[in-house]
């Protein structure tokens, strides 16, 4: 057995690829929810209920996709030129920090301005703390896996002194949660009676523009050659340090923008409960929307039903909520299989 | 009895026929070369050999036995030996342990060195192998290399020998050399078979010739028999005509190179006090043995590093901060070495690629990318080079290797260049690719371009160059005229040896 090289891959396959990835983890997932003792189409009914069943359950859904467009186009943009970006985490609760920071009173400003201004604040936090393992990759060929990776925690645990300590809302009857955003910043919910706030407009803003520089710019061509080949691209006149460093300013300033879209369109504070995970789930997003930022929409979207929905599943069924983690695990993979098949072609035999 | 006899060997990959109902055999105690173009089936023929395929019809037989077919320690046991092109060694281990590694049983638990030793002797006695058993394979030469990887052939008793392209990487004293060894091996009986495309060494050192091509033999001749031009022209199908050399009235500088000096790093080696002048219509031949400064002279005029010191000349100005973009811009063409890797992003479209070294000169208000003159340009020059290809908006990785060096050509030379720096430019490429190559070099020289041309294949640089320089171990010597010197004394410079007393230097 050994794989061939497609001379080229059928625009149909590509579209259907996830779409099949999907379908395998349902079917892998019905194995696990068999052990737990449930029927898995009472309790895929279920999850698709409370994901899609109502227009709550979908506003819910698209109240959780938000983050995840942000957080996964931070990952695509960062990974087409294979700048491993892994501290989406840590660079959502950097924006956050720098709402709150701005937000909380330090100025106040209509909210035609004040909103723009609180994202720019997330933006500019979420670039500036990706500058170090920026510079200590392009300087010292330190990798960004682990520097990124790192950082995470130790911004997490900065965020939960400040909580603890000087950021404290002494308000909140000592949960550890910072002071409330003032009105003038808080986004608007953009449907009654919903969690569905503005932030959903904004992301969806924010992937036409990263398609349209990716797709149509001269800094897309770049970021595109980077990742295929370093080696060329310097040959072309390309500065891979310089084009690292914007990679890293767009991947650190849409995942700073998670934050404040968290902090000012949801929770309305800043807290410690504020992203589950939202920062490692946008990679699991970009790799399942493979790198394209429309395509991040409808993932992002997809990862964020199958959340919601496994939870309202686990409060109707008897089956616990990190099935939708196994459900999530599953599909990732399958598309990387998948991709792989879009790419080669399994010969057997000699 | 034959030693061993290819029986109407067929093998297809899809459509592609890759062997076409070959057969033929080799005597004991003879050369025999294998000739073809890129493609012509020739790798195909040699991985069914070691048992890596397995022909879809047709059978190997050595010494009258069958040879079990897809077994790569079949053919090992029936004594095949092969040389590789790129070699398969250890680099962090001695040249003994590499010899015996894979030879003995993992069930042992120390080897028997001392034994490997006297049979390493033995063999390098009996055929002037000579070698250190100690030495790290990493401290070697190439040439040196190449010895390690046929003792480690013939350590496995091959009785038979299998060298595929050997002396693309040697000096032509090293060739010489090998050649040497070769014919010791043939008079101890041992047989060879000798797979290249460079046209004199064939002639050389074997006894016939088998020429391939898009899978059939088309011809087999005894040496004797053979010239070049028969044997270019039964390996192509059609008559060749290598570029006339013609000799113009030189212009002014192009570019200047004044005591340039280049930090050794990374494994390459420095440059020392490199003087070079080259002007309108003239080609330098830069030849050398490869990684003796070649990189570091191309890297500063493709833009890709700045001269530690000394001064760099472009058109009569000092440069003092360059890029490649402002190489371009100023007109000079550059021909990368390695044209997949590095003259072209394999996963980018056609177009995209002829607009690599001008994008940001290209794009509107320096942005956004001009898609649509990108496209009209690449079908213009795909049309205008014949790059066989699926049009502008295919994959460029799908493109053989001769048809990416005519991408980069178009490319660099549709500019008007007037300086444009090669290297290796043929390399690795078919006799057609090769001429369309030269052509478009000497062209391009005609339309008053100066040229430097890197290049190993002295032949090459012979053909092509007004003068040649020579390029050891970071310092240059030369350019002299080309009419003045002798193969033998480039050689001899290559390999180290100052000359510079016995030139009149041009």
């Amino acid at each position: 057995m050994r794989l061939k090289t497609r001379r080229n891959t059928p625009v149909w396959l590509i579209a259907v690829l996830p779409i099949l990835s999907i379908l395998v983890a349902f079917i892998f997932g019905a194995f696990f929810i068999i052990w737990a003792g449930e029927s898995p189409i009472t309790a895929y009914i279920a999850l698709i209920n409370g994901a899609l069943g109502s227009s709550f359950a979908i506003t819910e859904s698209l109240t959780r996709a938000i983050p995840l467009i942000f957080t996964g186009l931070a990952a695509a943009v960062a990974f087409r030129a294979k700048f491993w970006n892994i501290g989406a985490e840590g660079q959502l609760y950097c924006g956050a920090m720098a709402a709150t920071l701005v937000g909380t009173g330090m100025i106040d400003l209509p909210s035609i301005i004040m909103i723009p201004v609180l994202f720019i604040a997330g933006a500019l936090a979420g670039c500036l703390i990706l500058l170090l393992p920026v510079f200590l990759k392009t300087h010292m060929k330190v990798d960004e896996v682990v520097t990124t990776l790192l950082l995470n925690f130790i911004i997490l645990l900065f965020v939960n002194m400040l909580l603890e300590g000087p950021w404290k809302d002494p308000m909140a009857m000592g949960w550890p949660q910072a002071a409330r955003i003032i009105d003038n910043g808080v986004l608007p919910t953009i449907v009654a009676k919903s969690r569905l706030h503005f932030g959903i407009i904004i992301a969806l803003v924010m992937s036409i523009i990263m398609w349209a520089i990716l797709r149509f710019t001269v800094w897309g061509y770049e970021i595109r050659a980077v990742g295929y080949n370093q080696q060329a691209s310097t040959f072309y006149g390309i500065s891979i340090n310089k084009s690292v460093l914007m990679v890293a300013l767009f991947s650190g300033g849409l995942a700073g923008m998670a934050g404040v879209s968290e902090v000012t369109g949801l929770k309305g504070y800043l807290t410690l409960t504020l992203s589950p995970g939202f920062g490692y789930t946008g990679i699991a997003v970009a790799m399942l929307a493979q790198l394209h930022p429309i395509g991040v929409i409808v993932s992002a979207i997809f990862l964020a039903s199958i959340y919601v929905g496994a939870d309202a599943m686990s409060r109707t069924v008897d089956i616990p909520n990190y099935i939708a983690d196994i459900l999530v695990a599953i599909s990732l993979l399958s598309v990387l299989v998948g991709s792989m098949l879009a790419r080669f072609r399994i010969v057997w035999g000699k | 009895m034959k030693k061993l006899q290819f029986s109407k060997i067929c093998k297809n990959f899809g459509a592609v026929v890759a062997n076409d109902n070959i057969s033929l055999s080799l005597g004991e105690g003879e050369i025999l070369s294998l000739l073809g173009e890129n493609g012509a089936g020739k790798t195909t023929l040699m991985n069914i050999l070691f048992g890596h395929y397995i022909s879809d019809k047709g059978f190997i037989e050595v010494e009258g036995k069958r040879l079990t077919p897809g077994s790569t320690k079949a053919s090992l046991d029936a004594g095949i030996g092969m040389v590789h092109q790129h070699f398969t060694l250890a680099e962090n281990l001695t040249v003994l342990e590499n010899i015996i590694l894979g030879t003995e049983p993992l069930s042992r638990l120390w080897s028997k060195k001392k034994l490997a030793y006297k049979k390493l002797e033995a063999l390098s006695k009996r055929f002037g192998l000579l070698i250190n058993p100690d030495a790290k394979v990493a401290d070697l030469t190439v040439g040196e290399k190449q010895r390690v990887e046929i003792i480690k052939a013939l350590y496995r008793d091959a009785s038979i020998l299998i060298l595929d392209e050997p002396t693309a990487v040697l000096t032509p004293q090293e060739t010489i050399q090998l050649f040497k060894v070769l014919k010791e091996m043939v008079n101890a009986g041992l047989s060879i078979m000798f797979i290249s495309h460079k046209l004199n060494e064939i002639l050389e050192i074997s006894d016939r010739i088998v020429v391939l091509r898009h899978g059939k033999l088309v011809g087999e001749v005894a040496t004797k028999k053979a010239n070049k031009e028969l044997l270019a022209e039964m390996m192509v199908g059609h008559k060749v005509t290598r570029p006339a050399y013609e000799k113009l009235e030189i212009g002014k500088a192009v570019v200047e190179l004044n005591n340039v000096c280049l930090n050794a790093s990374d494994g390459t080696v420095g440059l020392s006090n490199i003087n070079l002048k080259i002007h309108e219509k003239e080609i330098i031949g830069l030849a050398g043995v490869s990684g003796n400064g070649q990189f570091g002279v191309a890297s500063i005029l493709q833009g890709l590093t700045h001269p530690s010191s000394g001064e760099f000349k472009l058109f009569g100005q000092s440069l003092i901060k360059y890029d490649p973009r402002y190489l371009t811009k100023s007109g000079v063409a550059r021909i990368p070495e390695d044209r997949s890797k590095e003259g072209v992003i394999g996963e980018m479209a056609l177009w995209e690629n002829f607009l690599g070294e001008e994008l940001r000169s290209k794009a509107k208000s320096g942005f956004i990318i001009d898609k649509k003159k990108a496209v009209n340009n690449a079908e213009k020059l795909i049309q205008e080079y014949d790059i066989r290809c699926e049009g502008a908006f295919a994959s460029t990785r799908l493109l053989s290797g001769g048809n990416i060096q005519k991408l980069i050509l178009a490319r660099s030379l549709s500019n008007n260049p007037r300086f444009i720096i090669a290297n290796k430019p043929a390399r690795g490429l078919d006799e057609g690719a090769i001429s369309f190559v030269q052509h478009q070099i000497i062209n391009a020289k005609t339309k008053g371009a100066g040229v430097l041309l890197i290049s190993e294949d002295l032949d090459e640089i012979f053909e092509l160059s007004d003068r040649i320089a020579v390029i050891f171990d970071g310092k240059l010597q030369g350019p002299f005229d080309a009419s003045s010197l002798t193969i033998n004394q480039v050689g001899l410079m290559m390999s180290g040896e100052m000359k510079e007393g016995s030139f009149n230097e041009a």
